[in-house]
C-alpha cells in the first residue's frame, strides 16, 4: 500500500505542471480572441479615451506574463469574468450548468459501462460467434454514425414523435428542489440524452474490451488456470476478465475527453442546460469570457480523468506501482 | 513389473489452416510407466508441445483421433467436467516460460492456492494457506511467507518456474508433463530447475512427460526417450539403447549436435535443413526424406512402419539400415544388413 500511496502522490505533483500548461494556452487563446474584456461589456458610444483609460487601470495594457498572473490569481478566487450576455458572474453562470453537465456525464458513463462491458465480454469470450458479429456489427454502425444526427433522430422519434420523453429542459419548470419529484424529473430530463450519447459513445469500449478479453484468453497463464482444473466461468472470471478489465480503467481518461465532446453537441440539440450546450452559445454569441473559462474547465476535466484512469490502474495493477 | 500410465494409440491432434486440418501430431502410440520419465525430444516445431496439450486438454480448437487412455479414462473423448477433475490432481504441467505462465494480477501464494482449492474444497484456508507455504519451501523458494504476498513480476524468471513447478505437483499428480521446463531460463539457473525436478522425482511417485531437446538432460533424467519428427515418433527406446545405438538418421543427426560427443565427425552425420512448417509437412512416405536427399529412394519404406529391431526398440522407416557409420559397420553385417 506504500507504494500506492507514493505512487499517487508523484501522479498527482505531474498534474500540477500540466494544469499550468493548459492554462497557459487558455489564456494565450483568450487573448488572440478579438476585441478583449471590455470591447464587448461596455456601451458602444462610451469615447475611446474613457476606454482607454479603463483599459489602462484594468490592467489590459500590461505585458502578458502581468495580466496572466493577474488572470490565474483571480481564478484563483473564484472570479472568472464575467458574461456579456446574461450580464452576471461567469463563476455563476457556469455553476448552475455544471451540477447538469455532471448528473448527465455521470448517468453516460453509467450507461456506457452498463452496456459495454456485458456486449465487450460476450463478443470476446465468443469471438467469431454470430452473435459476436451481430455485436461488432453494432460498433461498426455506431463508429460510422455522427453523434449530432443519431441524437437528432432519437429526439425526434422518442421525443416528438411518441412524446415518451421530454424534448428540452433539465426539469418540470414549477418543481421544487429537493423533493422525489424534482430529482425523477431531472433524470428523465436527462436520460435520452444520456442514452444517445452513450449508444454511441460506448462503441469504442465494447471494441476495446473484445480485443483485450480474444487477447487476453491467449495468454500462458490461462493455460495455467486451464491445466488447475478451473471450469471454463471460473478461468474467465477469474483470470480473463480482471486482466482484460484493466485497460477499460486506463480507458477512462480518453472516456472523459469524449463525454465533453459528447454533451456539446447533445446539450444543444436537447437545449438541455448544461456546460456543453452554454460553451456553443458562448461562441456562437462571442461571449468571450464564458468560453474561455469553459475551455479551461474542460481541459482540467480531462486531466482529472486520466489522473483517475491512472490512479484506478495502479490499484488493479500491481506492475504499475513499482515504477 | 511396469505398470501403465498412459497410453497413447494413433493419436492424432490436426490444427485447422484455412479449410483443412493437418496433423501436428500424427498417429503417435506410446506408453508411460509408473514412476518413469520418458523424454520426448526432436526439435522445435516437431509437435511436442501439441502432444502435451493433447493429454493434457488444452488445446482448444484441434482436432482429436485415436485414443489417451489413462486411469479408466479416455482423455482424448473425455468431457470437459472429467478433464478439470483430473487436471490439476492427477495431470500436473509444467510450462516452457515462467514469465508468461502465471497470472500478473494474483499473488503467489493465491495462485497456488487455487489448485489446492480447487480440487480440495474443504480444506480450511488456514490449512491451505499453510500447505501453500510448505510446498514454496519444497520446491526452494527462501522466504515462502514473503513469497506468499508477492506477485510474480517482483519474482527473477528461476523462481517463477519454481511456483509454476509447486502449482503443477500440489496434488501430487500422477502424470507430470515438463514442456521444456528450463528452454527459457539462463543455463545456471536451468540445472538449479533439473536438480529440482530430479530432487522431486524421488519423492513422488509419478510418471514423467519431460520434453526437451537438450540431450544433456535426457540422458541424465530419463528412463526411455521417444524421437519425434514432424509430427511422428520415429525411434523409441531406453535411454542407454538411444544414446548406445541410435538408428534413425534423425536421432542420429540429433546426438551429434551434442557438444563434446565423443564420436567422430561423420560427414553424413550433418544433416541440413529444417522441420517444414505445419501445411508442407510431407504426409506421404518416410518424413525425414528431403533432409538426407543422397538417400536412393527405393530406401525408404513406401509407407514406412515402426519396427522393432530389438525388444523395446523401435524405429520407422528401413532407410536408417542405408547408413555407414565406420564404427558400427561390423555389427550392421552381423545383422546381415547390408
Ligand atoms: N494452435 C495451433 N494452430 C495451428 N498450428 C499450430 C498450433 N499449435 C501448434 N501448431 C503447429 O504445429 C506444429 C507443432 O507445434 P508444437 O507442438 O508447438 O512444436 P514443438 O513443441 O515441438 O516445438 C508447428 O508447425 C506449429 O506451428
Ligand atoms: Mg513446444
Amino acid at each position: 500500500m506504500n507504494g500506492m500511496w507514493k505512487f499517487t502522490v508523484r501522479r498527482i505533483l505531474i498534474m500540477i505542471p500540466q494544469v499550468v500548461l493548459l492554462s497557459i494556452l487558455v489564456f494565450i487563446m483568450a487573448k488572440m480572441m478579438p476585441g478583449d474584456a471590455l470591447s464587448g461589456l461596455m456601451d458602444p458610444n462610451l469615447d475611446p479615451a474613457t476606454l482607454e483609460e479603463l483599459r489602462e487601470k484594468l490592467g489590459l495594457n500590461d505585458p502578458w506574463y502581468t495580466q496572466y498572473i493577474h488572470w490565474i490569481g483571480d481564478l484563483f478566487h473564484g472570479d472568472m469574468g464575467e458574461s456579456f450576455r446574461y450580464k452576471m458572474p461567469v463563476s455563476e453562470l457556469i455553476g448552475q450548468r455544471m451540477v447538469n453537465t455532471f448528473w448527465l456525464s455521470l448517468v453516460t458513463l453509467i450507461l456506457i459501462y452498463l452496456i459495454s462491458v456485458p456486449l465487450g465480454i460476450i463478443s470476446g469470450r465468443y469471438n467469431d460467434s454470430l452473435l459476436d458479429q451481430a455485436i461488432t456489427g453494432y460498433t461498426y454502425i455506431g463508429f460510422a454514425t455522427p453523434l449530432f444526427i443519431f441524437a437528432l433522430v432519437l429526439l425526434w422519434i422518442f421525443g416528438f414523435q411518441f412524446g415518451w420523453f421530454p424534448t428540452g429542459g433539465s426539469v418540470t419548470p414549477g418543481s421544487t428542489p429537493g423533493t422525489l419529484d424534482y430529482i425523477s424529473s431531472k433524470l428523465y430530463h436527462l436520460l435520452l440524452p444520456a442514452i444517445s450519447m452513450a449508444l454511441i459513445g460506448t462503441v469504442g469500449t465494447v471494441q476495446y474490451l473484445r480485443n483485450e478479453i480474444i487477447d487476453t484468453k491467449q495468454k500462458d497463464f490461462i493455460l495455467t488456470a486451464r491445466a488447475k482444473g478451473a471450469s471454463e466461468s471460473r478461468v474467465y472470471n477469474r483470470h480473463v476478465l480482471r486482466n482484460s478489465l484493466l485497460p477499460i480503467a486506463a480507458f477512462f481518461g480518453y472516456e472523459i475527453t469524449g463525454l465533453i465532446s459528447g454533451t456539446v453537441f447533445v446539450e444543444s440539440i436537447y437545449t438541455y442546460p448544461g456546460m456543453g450546450q452554454l460553451f456553443l452559445e458562448s461562441i456562437t454569441t462571442r461571449d468571450y469570457s464564458v468560453a474561455t473559462a469553459l475551455t479551461l474547465l474542460f481541459g482540467i476535466a480531462a486531466i482529472l480523468g486520466t489522473l483517475i484512469s491512472d490512479i484506478i490502474l495502479s490499484l488493479v495493477d500491481p506492475r504499475i506501482r513499482i515504477k | 513389473m511396469k505398470q501403465e500410465l498412459l497410453q497413447l494409440k494413433n493419436l492424432r491432434t490436426s490444427f485447422r489452416i484455412g479449410d483443412e486440418y493437418y496433423a501436428a501430431v500424427d498417429d503417435v502410440s506410446l506408453t508411460v510407466n509408473k514412476n518413469e520419465v520418458l523424454a520426448v525430444v526432436g526439435e522445435s516445431g516437431c509437435g511436442k508441445s501439441a502432444l502435451a496439450f493433447s493429454v493434457m486438454g488444452l488445446h482448444t480448437r484441434a482436432k482429436i483421433e485415436g485414443n489417451i487412455l489413462f486411469k479408466d479414462h479416455d482423455l482424448a473423448h473425455a468431457s470437459p467436467g472429467t478433464m478439470n477433475r483430473l487436471r490439476g490432481k492427477d495431470l500436473g504441467m509444467i510450462f516452457q516460460d515462467p514469465l508468461t505462465a502465471l497470472n500478473p494480477l494474483m499473488i503467489i501464494g493465491d495462485q497456488i492456492g487455487e489448485v489446492i482449492y480447487l480440487h480440495n474444497k474443504t480444506l480450511s484456508q488456514a490449512n491451505r494457506k499453510k500447505k501453500v507455504l510448505e510446498l514454496l519451501d519444497k520446491v526452494g523458494i527462501p522466504r515462502p511467507e514473503h513469497t506468499y504476498n508477492q506477485y510474480p513480476h517482483e519474482l527473477s524468471g528461476g523462481m517463477r518456474q519454481r511456483v509454476v513447478i509447486a502449482i503443477a505437483i500440489a496434488n501430487d499428480p500422477e502424470l507430470l508433463i515438463a514442456d521444456e521446463p528450463t528452454t527459457a531460463l539462463d543455463a545456471t539457473i536451468q540445472s538449479q530447475i533439473l536438480d529440482l525436478i530430479t530432487r522431486l522425482k524421488k519423492d513422488m511417485h509419478a510418471g514423467i512427460i519431460l520434453i526437451t531437446h537438450d540431450l544433456g538432460v535426457v540422458a541424465e533424467m530419463a528412463d526411455r526417450v521417444a524421437v519425434m519428427y514432424a509430427g511422428e515418433i520415429v525411434e523409441i527406446a531406453d535411454v542407454m539403447t538411444l544414446f548406445g545405438r541410435p538408428l534413425h538418421p534423425y536421432t542420429r543427426s540429433l546426438l551429434n549436435s551434442v557438444p563434446n560427443a565423443e564420436k567422430d565427425q561423420d560427414e553424413l552425420h550433418v544433416i541440413q535443413g529444417i522441420v517444414p512448417s505445419l501445411k508442407n509437412l510431407p504426409r506421404e512416405g518416410c518424413r525425414f526424406k528431403d533432409r538426407i536427399p543422397w538417400l536412393d529412394e527405393s530406401a525408404h519404406e513406401e509407407n514406412p512402419q515402426m519396427h522393432e529391431v530389438t525388444p523395446g526398440h523401435f524405429v520407422r522407416c528401413t532407410c536408417y539400415k542405408h547408413f555407414h557409420f565406420p564404427k558400427e559397420r561390423k555389427e550392421e553385417k552381423h545383422h546381415g544388413i547390408s
